[in-house]
Parts: C-alpha cells; sequence; structure tokens
C-alpha cells in the first residue's frame, strides 16, 4: 500500500521502507494514520452498535423544544417557554460574564498579593505568603464550596431586616447586604426619553470626552515641542469629562432608585445575586494567588542591572520602572496572566456548586437532566468551551508574537 | 463468548465485566451479584449508615430483587448515581436496574427507552418554609427566593406552577440536599422544594423541626418507581412482579414474622402460590419456587420496608397516606398472583 | 613610631575603646520592629492593617477550634454539649475518619493493605525524587505499581505477576534488538509483552478470591482520600510517558503525526476536566463494545491521564524548546539517528528542565481529582458532600469536614511544592 504512493524504482527494497530516511517519515505517518483511522473506526462502531441495541439516536431536536425551568440570572429575555438552545445561550452569557468579572478581580488580587509579598514589611509579606500558599494547595472546589457556606452564613438573610427589632440594617440607608446578593441603588432619567435611549446618550458623551481629552493632550505635546513647555491639561481634562455629564444629569433629571424591602426580597435598584457573587469572589481569590505567584516571579525576573543601569542614565524611580522594569516585567507576566484567564473560564465550570446558572449548569446539567441527552449536551458544552480557550490562546500568540525578542 | 485483547485484559485485571448479554437475569446469576443504582445519599432512601451498609426504602426494592433472582438479600452492588449519570448508567448495562427515586414520565418511558416496572412510592413535589414567614400557601410565594434540589422533574414542575398561578419567584438550584439544606437554614432562600418525603426527611434532622412547615400544596405528581431497559422483557417481570410480591405479602398478611410458618402451607390458595407451595410460579419467571418467599425473608412486606425506613416510628415520619394499600384507600395495588 | 611624636602629644590613647551597646531603639526587637513592620507611615498603616485582620481571622476561629468536641455520637449531642456556645463537633471526625481516608465500603480490616501500598509509595518514588539515592532502588520503583495493584484489589497474585511479565518480556526483547533499529525493537518487544500476557491469561484463576487477607476488592469499593490519591499517582505517572510521546510528536517533522498530536493537545487543553469527567460518566460507555461494561473508575483514570497526559505535553515541550540548538546538531553529527539522539542527548537534559513544570501539573492534578464527587464517585470531597452530610447523625457539620479534606490537601500538596523549589535550586546549574 505504502508503495502506491512512491512509485518504486528498480533499486527498490521493502527494507528501505525503515531504514531508508527518504521513506521512513512516510512509512511512519501511513501506519499512523491507518491505525488512528482503526481506532476511530473502532470506537464509532462500537457507538453505532451500542445506539442500535438501545434504540437511541443523536439528534439535536431538544435543543427547539421549550426548556421548561427558569433560571435566576439572565442577561438576555428568557422564560420557562423557550427552548433550550435559549436557555444554553442564557448560561453562556452567563459563564462569560462571571469568567470576565473574575479575570478582572483576579488580576486585582494577583498584583497587590504579588507586590506586597516582595514588600520589606515583614507581617504583611508573610501574610501574603500564606495567602498565596493556602489558596494554591487546596483544591478550588473545596474553596467554592467554603466560601459559598461562609458567605450565606455570615451575611444577614433579607429576614433579618425586617420588622422592628432587626438585627441588620442597610448600609447607609441606600444599599443591603443580604446573603442572597447585594443591593445597590439604580441610577435612572427622570425626564430623559426613556429606556436604554438615555444610557445611549451618556455613551456617547463619554467616547466624545475621551476623544476631546485626547486631542487636548496631542495639543499639549505639540506645543512643548514647539515651545518646551507644556501648558497645563488638568484642569481642562477635568472640565470635558464631568461638564457633560453633569449638564446632561440635571437636563435628564438623574434620579437613584433605593432598594426596599419588598415582601420576600429586596425590590428596587441593581441586584447583584449571591451566587454570582460566591463563585465571582472564589475564583477571583483562588486564581488571584497564582496571579500573584506569576507577578513576584516577573518582578523577580527582571536583574538588578537593569535598575542600576537606568538610575545611571539618570532616569527617575518612576521613569525606571515604568520604562524599564514593568516592560521586562510584563513580557515574563503576561503569558502566564493570560493562562490564568483560561483556568478561570474552565474552572467557571463549577459554578453550579453555589447554584449559578452558568453554562454548565443549564446546558450540561438541568437540561441535560430533563432531556436526557447526553451525548448533544456534553459535546455541546466541550465546543463551546473549546472555541473560547482556542480565541484566548489565540490572543496569547498574537500577543507572544508582538513581544518576542527581536533578534538580529 | 469473544472477546477483544484489551478487553480482556481489563477483565482479567477485575476493571471490565461482560455483561448485557441477551438477558439481563442471566448475567446476574453468572455475576452473583445484581448492580443496583442508587441515589448518592439520601436518608430513609439510599443511604450507607457509619458501617458502610446501604439502607433505605429504594435500597430494599434492590435487596428483594437480589433475594429473588440470586437468593441473597446481600448480594447487591449499590452503584451511586446522581441525576446525570443514571440514565446512562442503565443504558450501558452498568447497573440492572435503577431504584433511584426516579419519576415516572412519558419522556423517559417512552423517548429514553426505559421500562418501569411499578411505583414503589407516590410522590408530589412540596414546598417547606420557615413558620415565622407566616405563609399559610404556596400561592402566597410571590417573589419568593426558592431553593430547589435539582435532579428530579422538581424544576419544571415548579416552573410550570409558578407560571400557573402568574406569580413570579427566584430560583437557586443546588446539587445535593445536604447543601440546599444550609441555603435553607441560613436564610438565603425563603423556601425549600423538593419531593414532599425529601422535604419531611430533611426537616427530621434540623435543629428545631417545628420551626418549619410543610405547605399544604402538591404540586406535582411524582410516582416513584424501580425501572429497567427496554427490551429484555423477562428482566422487567421479574423486577416487577418481585415488588408486586411485596405488596400482595403486605395485602395478604405475609410478614417476615410469619413467613416460614406460612410458607409451611396454608389455607389460602393465593399466599401458597405467592410463596411457591402451589402452582409453578417460580419457573415461569425462570427462578426457583421459593423467590417471593425469599424476597419477602430480607425485609419483610411492603408495609414492613415502608415502616423500618420512613414511616412514621422514624425519624423521617411519613404516613402512609397514597402509599397505603387500595383496601385501606391508598393505591398500591397488585395484580393476583396467579 | 617615633620618639618625638610620643612625646609632643600629652596622652595617646593605647588600647581599643569597648564598643557600646546601640542606643535601646535601635536594637533588639525594637530596632526590628523599626525596620521591618514600621519603615515608612505608609508600612505602619499596612501593618495595623494586617494586624486587624489576623485578630479578625483568629477571633472567629480559635475559640471555636479550643471548644471541639471530640467524643458524640452526632451533631445533636455535640449541640448539646456546646449548650449554645461557639465549638466545633469534631466528633464527626473521630466516628467517621476511616470513611473519609477509606471510603464507605472498604473492608475495615484490611485497612493496612491501602496503608502499606501508601508507604511503600514513599520509597517507591524516593529514588525518583532524589538523584543522590543509589540507582539500584528505581528496579523497585518499577515493580511498585504491581505491587500496589496487588495490595489495593487483591484478588489472584497471578493477575500483575502476569502483567509484570509481559513487561520484563517485553524489555527484554526491547534490550536484545536495539541494536538493530529502534522501530524494529519496539514493535518486537510489544509482539513479545502481548504473547505474554495472552499466554498467562491461562495461568490466571476464574474464580474470584473473596475469603482472607488478600480478598478481591472492587473499584467501586474504593474511595475517600485514597482515592484521591490512586487517581493522582496512577494518572500522573500514566500521562508522563504519553505527555513525552506527544510532546516529540508536536516538534516532529512528519506533518500528519505532528497534526493529530497538535489537535489531540490543543482539544484536552480546551475544556476544562469536568466535561471531561462527564464524558467519562455519561459517553464514555457508548464507546465500548457492547458485551461489556467497563468500570467508572477505569473511565475516570484514561480521561485524567488523556488530560494530564496533554498539559506535560506542553511542559516538556518548553524543556525541548529551551534546549539550545546545537545539543540537536550535535546528535546529528555524532551520526546518531532520531531514537538515539533523543534517548541519549535530548531527553535526559529537557526531562531535567522540565521537572519543576511537571511537579506543578501534578500538584494541580491531585487537586483536580476532588472533581470526581460531582459524578457521584466517593472521593474525599464526594463522602463528605454524600453519605457523611447526608446522614441523619451528623446532616449540617459543614466546617469541620471541610477543614479536614482542606488540611489533608495543603499537607500533600505543600509538600510536593516545597520539594518543587527545592528541585528547582537543586538543578540551577547555570551561573548567575
Amino acid at each position: 500500500m505504502t508503495t502506491l504512493t512512491d512509485p518504486p524504482k528498480s533499486t527498490f527494497r521493502v527494507s528501505q521502507l525503515i531504514y531508508d530516511t527518504r521513506y521512513r517519515s512516510l512509512t511512519f505517518q501511513v501506519i499512523a494514520f491507518i491505525l488512528l483511522s482503526v481506532a476511530i473506526g473502532y470506537l464509532a462502531k462500537n457507538l453505532g452498535a451500542n445506539l442500535r441495541d438501545q434504540g437511541l439516536s443523536i439528534s439535536f431536536g431538544f435543543l427547539g423544544v421549550p426548556a421548561g425551568y427558569d433560571i435566576n440570572q439572565r442577561l438576555i429575555e428568557y422564560t420557562s417557554q423557550s427552548t433550550n438552545l435559549r436557555a444554553a445561550f442564557v448560561g453562556i452569557l452567563n459563564t462569560l460574564l462571571v469568567a470576565f468579572l473574575a479575570c478582572a478581580t483576579a488580576t486585582v488580587f494577583g498584583v497587590v498579593a504579588g507586590v506586597l509579598r516582595l514588600s520589606n514589611n515583614w507581617l504583611v509579606s508573610k501574610l501574603m505568603a500564606f495567602y498565596v500558599e493556602i489558596f494554591r494547595n487546596i483544591p478550588v472546589l473545596i474553596w467554592i464550596i467554603i466560601i459559598f457556606t461562609i458567605m450565606t452564613a455570615v451575611m444577614p438573610s433579607p429576614r433579618e431586616f425586617r420588622g422592628d427589632d432587626a438585627t441588620a440594617s442597610m448600609f447607609l440607608g441606600i444599599s443591603a447586604f443580604t446573603n442572597r446578593g447585594i443591593y445597590i441603588p439604580m441610577p435612572y432619567f427622570e425626564n430623559g426619553f426613556g429606556g436604554s435611549v438615555d444610557w445611549l446618550i451618556v455613551i456617547a458623551s463619554l467616547i466624545g470626552s475621551f476623544f476631546a481629552t485626547r486631542f487636548m493632550s496631542k495639543r499639549a505635546s505639540a506645543i512643548q515641542e514647539a515651545t518646551g513647555v507644556r501648558p497645563a491639561t488638568l484642569a481642562s481634562n477635568l472640565a470635558i469629562w464631568f461638564v457633560p455629564l453633569i449638564v446632561l444629569s440635571l437636563v435628564m433629571g438623574l434620579t437613584f432608585e433605593i432598594p426596599a424591602l419588598k415582601g420576600f426580597n429586596f425590590g428596587g435598584g441593581i441586584k447583584v445575586g449571591g451566587p454570582l457573587i460566591a463563585i465571582w469572589f472564589a475564583l477571583s481569590i483562588y486564581t488571584g494567588a497564582f496571579i500573584a505567584e506569576n507577578v513576584r516571579a516577573g518582578i523577580l525576573a527582571v536583574s538588578k542591572g537593569q535598575t542600576e543601569a537606568a538610575s545611571a542614565l539618570g532616569l527617575r524611580p518612576r521613569r525606571v520602572m515604568s520604562l524599564v522594569i514593568l516592560p521586562q516585567a510584563l513580557r515574563v507576566i503576561i503569558p502566564p496572566l493570560i493562562s490564568n484567564y483560561l483556568n478561570i473560564t474552565k474552572n467557571s465550570s463549577l459554578a453550579i456548586l453555589v447554584g449559578y446558572a452558568d453554562v454548565t449548569a443549564t446546558l450540561g446539567g438541568i437540561t441535560l437532566n430533563q432531556t436526557g441527552r447526553a451525548i448533544e449536551c456534553v459535546l455541546l458544552l466541550m465546543l463551546f468551551y473549546l472555541v473560547v480557550s482556542l480565541l484566548i490562546s489565540a490572543v496569547i500568540n498574537v500577543y507572544n508574537n508582538a513581544i518576542k525578542l527581536k533578534e538580529r | 463468548m469473544k472477546k477483544t485483547l484489551i478487553l480482556g485484559a481489563l477483565t482479567l485485571a477485575g476493571l471490565a465485566a461482560t455483561a448485557a448479554s441477551a438477558a439481563t437475569v442471566d448475567d446476574v446469576k453468572a455475576r452473583g451479584k445484581l448492580n443496583c443504582g442508587v441515589t448518592t445519599g439520601l436518608v430513609g432512601f439510599a443511604a450507607p449508615d457509619a458501617n458502610g451498609v446501604w439502607e433505605g426504602f429504594d435500597v430494599g426494592v434492590c435487596r428483594a430483587v437480589a433475594a429473588a433472582v440470586l437468593g441473597d438479600g446481600n448480594a447487591v452492588e449499590f452503584v451511586p448515581t446522581t441525576g446525570k449519570t443514571r440514565f446512562t448508567a442503565l443504558a450501558s448495562g452498568e447497573i440492572d436496574m435503577l431504584a433511584r427515586n426516579t419519576t415516572w414520565t412519558f419522556s423517559r418511558d417512552v423517548d429514553l427507552k426505559f421500562e418501569f416496572t411499578g411505583v414503589n412510592y407516590y410522590d408530589g413535589q412540596g414546598f417547606m418554609v420557615p413558620k415565622a414567614l407566616g405563609v399559610s400557601s404556596a400561592k402566597d410565594l410571590d417573589g419568593a427566593t426558592v431553593c430547589i434540589q435539582t435532579g428530579t422533574t422538581t424544576e419544571l414542575n415548579l416552573a410550570d406552577f409558578f407560571r400557573a398561578n402568574n406569580i413570579s419567584y427566584e430560583p437557586v438550584p443546588i446539587e445535593t440536599n445536604a447543601e440546599a439544606q444550609q441555603q435553607y437554614l441560613a436564610g438565603a432562600c425563603d423556601v425549600y422544594t423538593t419531593d414532599a418525603s425529601g422535604l419531611a426527611a430533611t426537616r427530621a434532622t434540623f435543629e428545631a423541626p417545628g420551626d418549619h412547615v410543610l405547605l399544604p400544596e402538591i404540586i406535582s405528581k411524582e410516582p416513584l418507581g424501580p425501572l429497567v431497559r427496554h427490551g429484555d422483557n423477562n428482566w422487567g417481570d421479574i423486577v416487577r412482579w418481585t415488588f408486586n410480591a411485596l405488596v400482595t405479602a403486605e395485602e395478604l398478611g405475609v410478614t417476615s414474622a410469619n413467613l416460614a410458618e406460612m410458607s409451611a402451607g396454608s389455607n389460602n390458595p393465593e399466599i401458597n402460590r405467592l410463596l411457591g407451595t402451589e402452582g409453578n410460579l417460580g419457573e415461569m419467571l425462570g427462578l426457583s419456587a421459593d423467590w417471593a418467599k425469599n424476597a419477602i425473608g430480607v425485609a419483610g412486606n411492603y408495609g414492613e420496608i415502608f415502616d423500618a425506613n420512613i414511616g412514621e416510628a422514624t425519624s423521617i415520619g411519613l404516613s402512609r397516606g397514597l402509599n397505603a394499600q387500595w383496601k385501606d384507600g391508598g393505591l398500591m395495588y397488585s395484580p393476583p398472583f396467579r | 613610631m617615633s620618639d618625638s611624636s610620643k612625646n609632643s602629644i600629652a596622652f595617646v590613647r593605647t588600647e581599643v575603646l569597648p564598643e557600646l551597646p546601640p542606643p535601646s531603639n535601635a536594637t533588639g526587637a525594637v530596632r526590628w520592629m523599626r525596620d521591618n513592620l514600621f519603615a515608612t507611615p505608609g508600612n505602619s498603616v499596612l501593618t495595623i492593617a494586617a494586624i486587624l485582620v489576623i485578630y479578625i481571622v483568629l477571633s472567629a476561629t480559635v475559640p471555636w477550634m479550643i471548644n471541639g468536641i471530640w467524643n458524640s455520637d452526632s451533631l445533636s449531642q455535640c449541640r448539646e454539649i456546646l449548650d449554645g456556645q461557639s465549638g466545633a463537633c469534631f466528633a464527626v471526625l473521630a466516628e467517621r475518619w476511616n470513611q473519609l481516608l477509606f471510603g464507605f465500603t472498604y473492608p475495615k480490616d484490611i485497612y493496612w493493605r491501602p496503608g502499606l501500598a501508601f508507604v511503600l509509595l514513599f520509597v517507591a518514588v524516593a529514588p525518583v525524587l532524589f538523584f543522590d539515592l543509589p540507582r539500584k532502588l528505581l528496579l523497585f520503583t518499577a515493580v511498585y505499581p504491581f505491587i500496589a495493584f496487588y495490595l489495593i484489589w487483591g484478588g489472584s497474585v497471578m493477575v500483575p505477576l502476569v502483567a509484570l511479565a509481559g513487561f520484563v518480556a517485553g524489555a527484554i526483547v526491547f534490550l536484545r534488538l536495539i541494536k538493530n533499529s529502534f522501530a524494529v525493537s519496539a514493535f518486537g518487544a510489544l509482539v513479545a509483552a502481548i504473547v505474554v500476557w495472552y499466554a498467562g491469561g491461562f495461568l490466571i484463576p476464574e474464580a474470584e478470591i473473596t475469603e482472607g487477607a488478600m480478598r478481591s476488592i472492587p473499584s467501586r469499593d474504593l474511595g475517600g482520600f485514597m482515592l484521591n490519591m490512586m487517581l493522582g499517582v496512577t494518572c500522573v505517572s500514566l500521562s508522563l510517558p504519553i505527555g513525552i510521546a506527544l510532546a516529540l510528536g508536536r516538534q516532529s517533522s512528519m506533518p500528519f503525526i505532528k497534526m493529530v498530536c497538535v489537535v489531540f493537545i490543543e482539544f484536552v487543553r480546551g475544556v476544562p476536566l469536568i466535561t471531561l469527567l462527564f464524558v467519562a460518566s455519561v459517553m464514555l460507555s457508548y464507546f465500548f463494545p457492547p458485551e461489556a461494561t467497563v468500570d467508572l473508575f477505569l473511565r475516570v483514570v484514561i480521561m485524567i491521564t488523556l488530560f494530564s497526559a496533554a498539559y506535560i505535553a506542553e511542559v516538556i515541550r518548553g524543556g525541548l524548546a529551551a534546549l539550545p540548538k546545537g545539543q540537536y546538531e550535535a546528535g546529528d553529527s555524532l551520526g546518531l539517528d532520531y531514537a538515539q539522539s533523543m534517548r541519549l542527548i535530548i531527553l535526559p537534559q529537557a526531562l531535567k528542565i522540565s521537572i519543576p513544570g511537571i511537579v506543578n501539573v501534578a500538584v494541580g492534578l491531585f487537586k483536580d481529582t476532588t472533581l470526581v464527587s460531582v459524578i457521584s464517585m466517593f472521593d474525599l470531597v464526594g463522602m463528605i458532600r454524600g453519605p457523611i452530610l447526608a446522614s441523619t447523625e451528623w446532616n449540617g457539620v459543614y466546617w469541620e469536614l471541610f477543614l479536614f479534606a482542606a488540611v489533608l490537601f495543603f499537607v500533600v500538596c505543600y509538600g510536593i511544592s516545597q520539594y518543587s523549589q527545592w528541585l528547582e535550586r537543586r538543578l540551577a546549574t547555570d551561573h548567575r
């Protein structure tokens, strides 16, 4: 069979397939291909036989039928009459939301802990070392459960806000921290144009301010180039940012809806659900410990000579940090940082432990339970995570290529 | 039997088993053990005790079937399953029967190709609330936060109920009963909903059970029963009639106490047929003549199993209700043994 | 020194003054605190904040731990004894420690078997972890998997013996033929091993051993922390060779093999372990021949092994990439073929630099074995969330149990990571 792919020569001997480097790699690949095909064929045959025996079939029809269950946190419109597919999308958005939030806060935790661990304050550096070690060496599953249990046990329930002898009170009278979530005042416009139009106007004004400040700083740089003196831009920048906002809120009548106890729960205001907070916090503090180690390693990786060389050039300490140390440390910090982001996304699949409806809980949980379509659900679930991971990996690769040491 | 090399090696190492030949009963007999799927732990229904011995109401059914087929109620390998894994475990032949409070529904029976062999417990989904909340009906629960134990048809019933009554709620799906209970007790949800039997079992373990009430509404029909794979009718018959034997035994007054005496022969021909002293019912099933006697001998008849595991004398304290004999106004009605 | 200077100056001290002690605020504890705790105002604020945090945590936990009750039959009895005070109910650990460690169905009278396997594990890994030990100990490492299998699962001693004989036969054939060609010898070794296994299969008694000290234990009965340890150790050691093969495959110049390896690695690294465990629990049984069911334990081992193999492959790829190109060229110029240069030159160096990375993967994987509790296996976390919290006596005990689990994992993982740091220092042979 292999000889067909290579036209036989007059001097060809079979043993050349193994001993001749010209043919050997081809032989191996053909053998590998045959083995792989046989293995896949064997598994496919078993799958077919098993399904036939049990009279089952692979079909994705269940995605189109009503899901029948409710989800507590929905970023898009969803009722129990929506389809399973829509439930999966609600879950996907929830996964992405918690992954995004946790990545942001984990970075903050990690950078703070990593820097403080290098601090010359003995107590603080030991405390941070303790934090890093204890979170890195205990499974995330245990941490999620512990944090969720602590949260529900320590925070007051809405019940405790009720009555004359209430044991809990609202923070400053405008926000409530309960074990079902955090309720904060919601801004809205009394005489605006209604709905999202108001917010679009606000966003547009912010974008306008952004470009205006950029223009101002460019102009300042141009003046500096020409005259050597940089005009003060702080006051004008502040004005550009805040004046339009203040005008807008006055014109449209900005007011806040204060959360208040209604029935069983707080109503009004913006609610950040307890499950979201629990999984968000657990993932950030867990991954923060790993990021702290990356940050520490990154800072330590920049050799002392760099600092000294920069100082010798007459750079001030702040400039040494921003122009010499940080760019080099970031080269070390960022690749593992992104792979930690990847881990957060993957670990968010444990959200069901705290009752958060991510995609593993909707598509891979309740939908799977109720329809019994295990193979289809698990395949779709893996596909989703794979796509997200590949996207993040692509970002890593682009970044790595961008910062690669250009060797000449 | 033809075995592939890898599989043969695995079997030798005890990590794989050949199974699911034409007849499940032959596999069970060859293996000498019944593989029975149960929950990962629900007090009263199936939970291992301090010594690791499984006990409970569902466990009783497993043991009875094992005794009927193998003559030994302890020849059972209990396979803990979750809501996710139970159907695959049964479909793939990992377990021979599933006795894990599983609701008999149309789609499970028809679409997922399983055969429900009876109903060992008529349940319904209920609500538990703290007494201090002052709620007397589930219809007052508008806007409440509801902890749901996922896994059965709970989520769907709940959605239907609130939708039908046009009231809103906030679901918090929780995987295990222990965690849901912790959430409920900490006040993270106002209501805990799952099968009424589960609620009673959970409340029994509270520090102050009296501070919590079960609401009168039962919002769903939950006929829980053992199930087997479609297509092996003989095995289905064995499981079905073993369970029926337990029910019939209670109806006819056969208990573990008088079993030996009854099986010596009695004046009631139905008892004689049941216990194998008359007729050849066991032979028809492909079992020994005393199959039903063995099944009853493990832990007594249906009523005795009920009373020992979840009855009023236990800490769970469920009354018979719908699960009483038909003569007493319940739904337990076994077809005749003849 | 001249006389004149002696005379011109009235007084010259001839002996050195004794050193005075430093001022009291620049010595001892005060000095240390000034340097390390209150160096700057910002630092002082941090210190005070840290002290506050420590106080809050300790004041909540210490009385609770000190008040702990070790002797009681159930949580309600604990509550009675505590009588409203805050205190732990450690009695659950005293009563259920065996279930937490070994699972609830592993027979009590043969706990010594996994215990012995655990102790022998240290002997087996010691020569791998510490290079100074005599190399002959590696022989025990090679035999250890079979001993451990026999100890934990029991049953006929012929099973591990035949398996071992197959490997030995394979190794002998491999060493005999290695002079000809790597491919031929590897193939020959495989054939020899299969022949021995096949023939040996007839030696194994059909009946299971159900009595006595070495009776066979079905893998469903494994549980508790033992299950975590077993999954961790088995999967890491199985995934090492697979990971090496994948890493080499990914570096290979053969496009088809490279593609297969890349697809596999990226796929496995792209999905959460939990979905792979779902595959093991709800999908994998459809891919086995219809006439067989494969143990959940084995299915989980397969999936976790593949998972960790992909991660280890990436670590080893890093090690391969870090080697200077000269090493590859040196191998070629010596006239070594691919297998020889890998075996003798590249891999020993690449593996050496990869060890810390591999240890990190191993720790991560060991922690991830707790995820099997989600698919109804009763590992340490599964035991807690399942049977123990579901039991009437201990329903409601959370902190004590999870604290116990956390401590166990911390001890093992911290130990391994300390080893890894020691190793890193030890392997730092470059000049700084």
